[in-house]
């Protein structure tokens, strides 16, 4: 097949190391400090939108594609990314829309699925 | 035993009763499976880049796809297990965030439609994107002067 040939492995250990690399890091966190994930998550996405808009994160982007953009720090240095792009091309209101506009598909996804799978999903009894 | 009187007494006493937990493995752990789902999430990028798609497209579709895995398998009740097994590996990637919405979505059913599974929904991502979203406006405020 012809996909699998286009296929940078290179490509993909980068990915792999970096990918895991972030995870250690909000692993040390669970291990380390006494973070509940919600301040994890929020302190990954906040961490995220600074990187990304100091430009930082893009080096970390370029090198590691998705072992950078799938992690939530790449979640908000998207966030950051599309604020300044917006804001750049239609000033305060672009930093209104851009954030949100370059992850909508993200938040919506998340949402929609989760609407569905509680149609769909019934609720685990707890074991008293 | 003497009683506990200050909070840093009772601080002390927690970590000595606390187990410690085997950060090496965890790590390990976490290493491989948050390495592993960013690496399917490049392979499908990979997949939608072969295609012709753009990059900011191919993102995107990477995000929903991997969203969509999760919301799925949080409703077989098999992200749970990865969860406990890998800890951050699936908390850190996007998968977590889903998992933090679609999870509570699941949980609160029984507390109706609109303010169990809409309202429950946001207890872990709605503090992710009020900071996640505020800080951003913030920068592009500061982009529109500085750059």
């Amino acid at each position: 097949m012809d996909f699998l040939q286009s296929i940078d492995w290179m490509q993909l250990l980068r990915c792999f190391v970096v990918g895991g690399l972030i995870c250690i890091i909000g692993q040390v966190l669970i291990d380390k400090t006494k973070l509940t994930s919600a301040r994890i998550l929020v302190i990954f996405v906040t961490t995220g939108v600074i990187l990304g808009a100091l430009g930082i994160y893009q080096y970390l982007i370029d090198f590691a594609g998705c072992g950078a953009t799938v992690p939530l720090l790449g979640f908000g240095a998207n966030l950051a990314k599309g604020a300044i792009t917006e804001a750049q091309t239609s000033g305060l209101l672009g930093a209104f829309i851009g954030g949100v506009k370059a992850s909508a598909g993200g938040i919506a996804a998340a949402i929609f699925f989760g609407y569905i799978a509680s149609l769909i999903a019934k609720p685990k009894i707890k074991k008293q | 035993m003497k009683d506990i009187e200050t909070k840093q007494e009772y601080l002390d006493y927690v970590d000595k009763k606390s187990p410690n937990s085997p950060i090496l493995k965890n790590c390990f752990n976490a290493f491989w499976v948050g390495g592993l789902i960013c690496s399917i999430g490049q392979i499908i990028f990979d997949f939608c880049k072969y295609k012709g798609l753009e990059d900011t497209a191919c993102s995107t579709i990477v995000s929903i796809t991997l969203i969509g895995v999760a919301a799925l398998l949080t409703a077989l009740n098999i992200f749970n297990k990865i969860g406990k097994f890998a800890g951050a590996g699936s908390l850190v990637p996007i998968t977590g965030f889903a998992n933090s919405i679609v999870s509570p979505a699941i949980e609160y059913k029984s507390e109706g439609y609109v303010m169990g599974v809409g309202g429950k929904m946001f207890t872990v991502a709605g503090p992710v994107l009020v900071f996640g979203i505020s800080t951003s406006v913030i920068v592009g405020i500061i982009a529109i002067f500085f750059i």
